[in-house]
């Protein structure tokens, strides 16, 4: 052999080592989407907006804790914090969901999963978990700024213990937004295959239901209206749900918190199933 | 390594994509040819457990792609007819990533990825983003993502689909290095019979679902061959000369026809051109084209002229 700078070609090696199967496919996948959310391993371009989400997120999260240590008031709670940031949320929502899914849809990735070990199926519940943890994360992370920072300003053992109640309060909420979140956002982009449209559809489809509830809710009037109305909007039906799970007293939603919750629950099993048949159909 | 009995599957009422099709093919480099809609895609699609028959049996490696799909899809490369690549991400990251979807651990699909690259011919552009690929570069990615896992067995859906003809003699090249560098066994599909007869071993057409022929490359172009001589000037004199040493000599434009009588034909040739002091532009020996076998199921058939490779489909 020589040993001068010359490329050998030492010609194609067969892999004999480990093959992992369907489950760490699909953990990989999960993986991939939840850095894909964020703009990691994408390039740079893909960077700019979710960042710039989270940037508010914890601009408003340093506001908080700022008047906070100043007043001693807190002016948003844990889930006050959820329920305000619920609209950068759904910009954010917007760019997610049709990452997630628009890309492989438009460019024919598909028959290049499908033609692997994973299932359809495990493609979906992949994608669908990563969309809900870019959701949750995305409050999850400012909502621990507050956490800590606010452990400063207490000083008692009772007090410390309340303040991590209210904050796993926060992130249940944070997990509530993003499952019902999700579940709109990724059934509008699996029909959609342009990116572009689906993050105008979606952010077009919360804010047309939440017109159409509040007329709904005037058409029906006093006493149920205002709370059947809200219920159409998903940002309106988690804030509704959100004051029936925490029995917040004087809320629109009287005594209609179970229907919320049903409400809820079916709109996202509908989504997913929906979600699911698409995929079962989509062309391998 | 393919068995399949009676395999039929029907799209609705009307449509017949696959009637009946009874083939097995032996491990190597296999052309699936066939017209466009002749049900080629729907085998592979079958052959992946990604459609089940309506009616038949389907073999792949011995195992059953209805049941055990799973398994057959993690020893096969598939690499579609269409366009599959997202622009916005390059090769390397593409293909690792495939790679895991196949079950193949991070730091290994990573460098299977950089493997499979280089060895369809992408190095130094693995880096970049496959949106600024040329045609040709993306069919490369689209094999090397079939190939990452290392199968042990290839489908491939027109692999040469909108290269121009360097690339895909490049492409068919590559291929046939596959099949016998790499040991892996290839289906290529194809509608261009004249383009995979050249590096397959067996070749399997199909027409309207059914079986025209399954037979090894060899049984079918047995047969007399035939010796085509181009000379740049003096046509006419090897002519006289060659039909002087007793040979049939038929023309064919430029080119002279020789039928190979004995063992001799070839030195009779070369020694004409040689005393003539002609300038030799070429001498080969010409095979039949199996697209006349196709065409014309009779055995011995006839040292017809060659038909132009597009003609050479067996879309009729």
């Amino acid at each position: 052999m020589s040993t001068d700078s010359v490329i050998h070609d030492i010609g194609y090696q067969r892999y004999t080592g480990r093959r992992l199967g369907r489950g760490y496919a699909t953990r990989s996948l999960y993986v991939h989407g939840v850095r894909s959310v964020f703009g990691l391993g994408r390039p740079p371009k893909a960077k700019i907006f979710p960042w710039a989400v989270v940037g508010v997120m914890v601009i408003v999260a340093t506001v908080d804790i700022a008047i906070r240590s100043r007043t001693n008031v807190m002016p948003l709670s844990y889930r006050g914090y959820c329920e305000a940031m619920s609209v950068p949320a759904l910009l954010f929502l917007a760019a997610v969901a049709p990452e997630l899914l628009c890309r492989d849809l438009r460019h024919n990735v598909l028959p290049l999963y499908f033609s692997r070990p994973l299932r359809r199926t495990d493609y979906v519940w992949a994608k669908i978990a990563a969309a809900i943890s870019g959701m949750w994360l995305l409050f999850a992370g400012p909502l621990l700024l507050i956490f800590v920072a606010g452990l400063f300003t207490v000083d008692t053992w009772r007090h410390r213990f309340d303040e991590a109640r209210a904050f796993s309060g926060g992130l249940a909420l944070a997990a509530i937004y993003a499952v019902v979140y999700s579940a709109f956002g990724l059934l509008f982009s699996s029909w959609l295959r342009r990116r572009m449209v689906a993050s105008a559809v979606i952010v077009g489809y919360f804010l047309l239901s939440a017109a159409v509830g509040l007329i709904v809710g005037q058409l029906i009037g006093f006493p149920n209206g205002k709370g059947i109305g809200q219920m159409f909007g998903p940002a309106t039906l988690v804030r509704g749900l959100a004051d029936y799970l925490w029995s917040e007293p004087f809320t629109d939603i009287n005594d209609l918190g179970p229907t919320y919750l049903a409400v809820a629950v079916g709109l996202v099993l509908v989504c997913v199933v929906l979600l699911h048949l698409r995929y079962r159909r989509a062309r391998s | 390594m393919i068995e399949t009995r009676d395999l039929t599957m029907r799209y609705g009422p009307r449509i017949t994509a696959l009637d009946a099709l009874t083939v097995s093919v032996e491990p190597g480099v296999i052309g699936l040819v066939g017209a466009n809609g002749a049900g080629k895609s729907t085998l592979i699609k079958i052959l992946l457990g990604l459609l089940t028959p309506n009616a038949g049996q389907v073999r792949v490696l011995g195992l059953d792609p209805a049941t055990d799909g799973e398994t057959i899809r993690s020893k096969v490369g598939y690499m579609p007819e269409s366009d599959a690549l997202p622009p916005d991400v390059t090769a390397a990251e593409f293909v690792t990533h495939l790679g895991r979807m196949s079950g193949l651990p991070r730091p290994v699909a990573r460098e299977r990825a950089s493997e499979t690259l280089r060895h369809v011919g992408l190095y130094e552009e693995r880096y970049r983003q496959i949106g600024g690929y040329s045609t040709g570069m993306k069919q490369r990615v689209k094999l090397a993502q079939a190939l990452v896992h290392d199968p042990d067995v290839l489908l491939l859906d027109e692999p040469t689909n909108g290269l121009d003809p360097g690339g895909r003699d490049a492409m068919l090249t590559l291929i046939a290095r596959i099949g016998t560098e790499f040991g892996i066994s290839v289906v290529v599909c194809s509608h261009l019979l004249g383009e995979v007869e050249r590096i397959c071993d067996t070749l399997v057409a199909i027409d309207a679902g059914r079986l025209l022929r399954a037979d090894r490359v060899e049984a079918m172009t047995t047969g007399q061959g035939v010796l085509a001589v181009e000379v740049d000037e003096g046509t006419e004199q090897l002519i006289a000369r060659l039909t002087e040493l007793g040979l049939k000599v038929g023309t064919e434009g430029r080119l002279l026809l020789v039928p190979i009588e004995s063992d001799d034909t070839y030195d009779t040739i070369m020694g004409a051109v040689a005393d003539l002091e002609l300038p030799l532009h070429r001498l080969d020996q010409r095979r039949h084209h199996v697209a006349e076998l196709f065409a014309a199921p009779a055995p011995a058939a006839p040292a017809a002229p060659a038909a132009p490779e597009e003609a050479a489909s067996v879309d009729r």
